[in-house]
């Protein structure tokens, strides 16, 4: 009985089973969960943190790490604002924008692939460096958009649905394709398996790093165009601590830290397990602190969860 | 005559493999005993019972005649027992005495005394005779200082029986010569010195005694080194038959296919040339530490060279990476199957598609049919026992996780020379067999085959030319005709004063 309550728990669908378990105990228990409002609520909720699981689920599963995505977003969504502002053109300052983020991650994968800095370390520095900029540029304080029409990135909808959640939805079928379908995507997993195999057995190990943190940089400032519209302006402060949420995510996902693992689902599922846990804890109107103390054991459980099917599979 | 330590009936048994059969011989107190035997001979594999790393299957082990049961290194330890591994385990960042007093200093309240550590330690250093000021920190020792220190850890411990495995293969000549000092007052002193090496002109010098094994059984002991001959102890080290589980057969040899010219790294200084023909398997032979896998991995573009230049059929390879290699068809099966082989945590498909897919994946999307046949259809010719394609390659076996590698190359569309690092190193018999089967069927297409392998027997049964390398250069090559077991070991052996004359490279 527990053999197979384990083998459950710990396989492949182990994840999409806890979640529907939960989804189906809240949407009965709690009021109000289950309608479509607070649905799209949620999901407006997790657009951020859905966003960036999409890249950082291939960071986690080459075994890199990016702790500058928080930084990025705030700043990229900022550029977005100013250049806006300084051009006239939205379209222009959203290009800058992307522009400015796919830099950023660009400059964290040179350093990491080419100078050989842990990627713990390049992205905690680039992760400061990128927040100070945005506290300077802005002198601390939120930068207002001249031209209101930057609210509709984030007010206007298709078919009922906002467009940040169109969005994430189709990065996430865009980045599922390229993990599952692609060379990339193979790519990625066998150096995070075993990265001197991969570089032996012929895969650019260097080129792939830098073009992973490039894309997560672009995914970043993505995040930030729609986080700079949905609250109307630039925040040198926004997003702040984005970087565990995202990581929890994946993990609880069952992207592995060890590297080589990873699923879209999974990652999808995390995300939604985090946005749930948030919604409910709203709507039962409990107090905004507390949702520290449920994120943080969400992730210890998250990495318990990832260790036990390690062990389970026979892999450290 | 008593003997202070004694092995009686030892045999360890692995899947496939007997390491160790049957070994019984002593040592007495105050002697220093040389433990000989080629690569795979089971040196290493009756140290680690020594030491406690692992258990005999049948036999045990005596010390003063009380039998020892070691579950673990902690026994050993207890009994008085150290091994002086090749790999020194002390932590650089700490001065000598913080070392050797690691786990135990001397500490009022958890506040250690520091003048007492240093004079403490400093006074027992000069009782052994190690001449290193205690405050000096580990990194800015030699290996020959570090190997004395871990020596000295071991006498610290009041050691009863130490053994030393392959001490002075890092050190310099005037290094050993300390070290030999401090053997011979151990010596006075009363221990037991189970000494492990390949050089014979050490054995002679240090050694009251030696034991040589081969293929895991005793070969010959010698209580005494009276009227012992190096001839004598080669013989013995090497004195097997070759069966003819190779299979070996004849080919016609083609034109030159690899050129290495002037090649040189960071870990092999010296320039190094050889070729390999068309139809040639080329044998790499070399004791540990000869630079074999080096010089693959620097041919192959694993490592960047210093200097030199490889070519394939004529057209120069372009400097260091791998992809240019696979892309001129140079290929490298590696040594170490584990960390540079196989991908962990993929299925056998990618590991076999990782390099070959670039063929057939337009835009860099996954052919997910074509691979899966591929996969298959290698799982079929080369017979990979696995469940199936999607099975993760670290449950599968040494051989088949080799056979993976193989395959991998094999999907290649064009692969001109093969280099395999150890091809059979940890895989059963049967497997084996399989492996140089399919080495000679490639051979026999036209590709030049190159295998490094520690075991003379392997490389003698299977090549049409052996190489041999020693001290990081090619001592010399000999052809099949030529091929002498005790020619080869004695061109392998760092000194070499007896060995017979030696064919050098033209």
């Amino acid at each position: 009985m527990t053999g197979s309550l384990k083998r459950i728990l710990l396989g492949e669908q182990g994840l999409v089973v806890i979640f529907a378990i939960a989804f189906a105990v809240v949407s009965l228990t709690v009021p109000n969960f289950l309608t479509e409002r607070n649905m799209l609520g949620l999901l407006q909720s997790v657009v951020t943190i859905g966003i960036v699981a999409c890249t950082m689920m291939f960071c986690l599963a080459s075994r890199d790490f990016d702790l500058s995505v928080g930084s990025i977003v705030a700043f990229s969504g900022m550029v977005a604002v100013m250049a806006s502002n300084a051009t006239g053109s939205i379209p222009l300052g959203l290009l800058i924008a992307v522009g400015f983020g796919t830099f950023v991650g660009f400059v964290n994968g040179v350093v990491i692939a080419k100078l050989k800095i842990n990627a713990l370390i390049t992205t905690l520095a680039t992760m400061q460096i990128v927040r100070g900029l945005a506290l300077i540029s802005s002198d601390g304080r939120a930068v207002g958009i001249n031209d209101a029409s930057f609210y509709q990135l984030a007010l206007s909808k298709f078919l009922g649905v906002p467009t940040p959640i169109w969005v994430m939805g189709a990065l996430f079928v865009v980045f599922g394709f390229v993990l599952n379908r692609t060379v990339f995507g193979r790519n990625t997993l066998a150096i995070g398996g075993n990265p001197e195999a991969s570089r032996l057995a012929g895969v650019n190990v260097d080129w792939m790093r830098i073009w992973i943190f490039t894309l997560q940089g672009l995914v970043c400032a993505i995040a930030g165009i729609l986080l700079a519209s949905r609250i109307t302006s630039g925040q040198p402060n926004a997003a702040t601590g984005l970087e565990l949420s995202v990581i929890s995510a994946c993990v609880l996902g069952g992207v592995s830290l060890a590297g080589g693992r990873a699923a879209i689902t999974g990652v999808i599922v995390g995300v939604l397990i985090l946005g749930i846990a948030e919604n409910v804890m709203n709507l039962l109107n409990i107090q905004a602190f507390y949702q520290y103390v449920v994120r943080g054991l969400i992730l210890l459980l998250a990495v318990l969860l990832d260790n036990l099917r390690s062990r389970s599979l026979g892999r450290r | 005559m008593t003997h202070f330590l004694e092995f009686s009936n030892i045999s360890k048994g692995y899947p496939g493999v007997q390491a160790l059969s049957d070994i019984s011989f002593g040592i007495g107190k105050g002697r220093v005993h040389g433990l000989m035997g080629e690569n795979g001979a089971g040196k290493s594999t009756l140290i680690k019972i020594l030491s406690g790393d692992i258990r005999a299957d049948e036999g045990e082990i005596r010390i003063d005649g009380v039998a020892q049961h070691f579950h673990s290194t902690r026994d050993a330890f207890t009994a008085r027992v150290t091994v002086v591994h090749q790999e020194l385990q002390l932590v650089p960042e700490l001065t000598v005495a913080e070392n050797l007093r690691l786990g135990h200093f001397p500490a009022k309240a958890g506040i250690i005394s520091f003048r007492e550590l240093v004079a403490d330690v400093g006074s027992k250093l000069r009782d052994i005779g190690i001449d290193v000021d205690p405050r000096t920190k580990i990194a800015a020792l030699s290996i020959g200082e570090r190997q004395m220190i871990e020596i000295a850890k071991a006498v610290m411990l009041d050691a009863r029986v130490i053994a030393l495995d392959e001490p002075t293969s890092s050190l310099s000549s005037r290094e050993s010569e300390i070290l030999f000092k401090l053997i011979d007052r151990l010596r006075e002193q009363g221990k037991v010195i189970l000494y492990i090496s390949h050089r014979l002109d050490e054995i002679f010098r240090l050694c009251d005694g030696c034991t040589v094994l081969r293929d895991g059984r005793l070969a010959a002991h010698h209580a005494t080194m009276e009227g012992v001959t190096r001839d004598q102890i080669v013989s013995e080290m090497v004195g097997r038959e070759i069966s003819d589980i190779w299979g070996w057969r004849g080919r016609t040899i083609g034109d030159v296919r690899l050129e290495v010219a002037g090649l040189s790294g960071v870990r092999l200084p010296k320039p190094i040339r050889f070729e390999a023909r068309s139809g040639e398997i080329l044998g790499f032979f070399g004791l540990v530490g000869a630079g074999r896998s080096e010089l693959m991995r620097l041919v192959y573009g694993a490592d960047s060279r210093a200097a030199g230049s490889v070519s394939i059929d004529g057209r120069p390879v372009a400097a260091s990476d791998p992809r240019q290699s696979i892309r001129a068809g140079l290929v490298l099966c590696p040594e170490d199957r584990k960390f540079d082989g196989i991908v962990q945590g993929r299925s056998v498909s990618d590991n076999i598609a990782i390099s070959a897919r670039r063929h057939f994946s337009p835009f860099g999307i996954l052919n997910l049919g074509k691979e899966a046949e591929l996969a298959d259809g290698f799982i079929r010719s080369l017979r990979i026992r696995t469940p199936s394609r999607k099975q993760d390659i670290v449950n599968l076996s040494g051989g088949n996780q080799q056979k993976v590698i193989l395959a991998r190359w094999l999907a290649e569309t064009d692969v001109k020379v093969l280099i395999v690092d150890e091809p059979t190193r940890g895989i059963d018999v049967g497997a084996k067999a399989e492996i140089y089967e399919l080495l000679y069927s490639l051979a026999e297409k036209g590709l030049a085959i190159v295998v490094v392998s520690s075991e003379l027997p392997e490389v003698m049964g299977i090549s049409d030319r052996v190489a041999v390398m020693c001290g990081g250069s090619i001592a010399a090559t000999f052809d099949r005709s030529d091929f002498n077991e005790r020619a080869i070991l004695a061109a392998a052996l760092p000194d070499r004063s007896a060995a017979e004359p030696i064919q050098k490279v033209s």
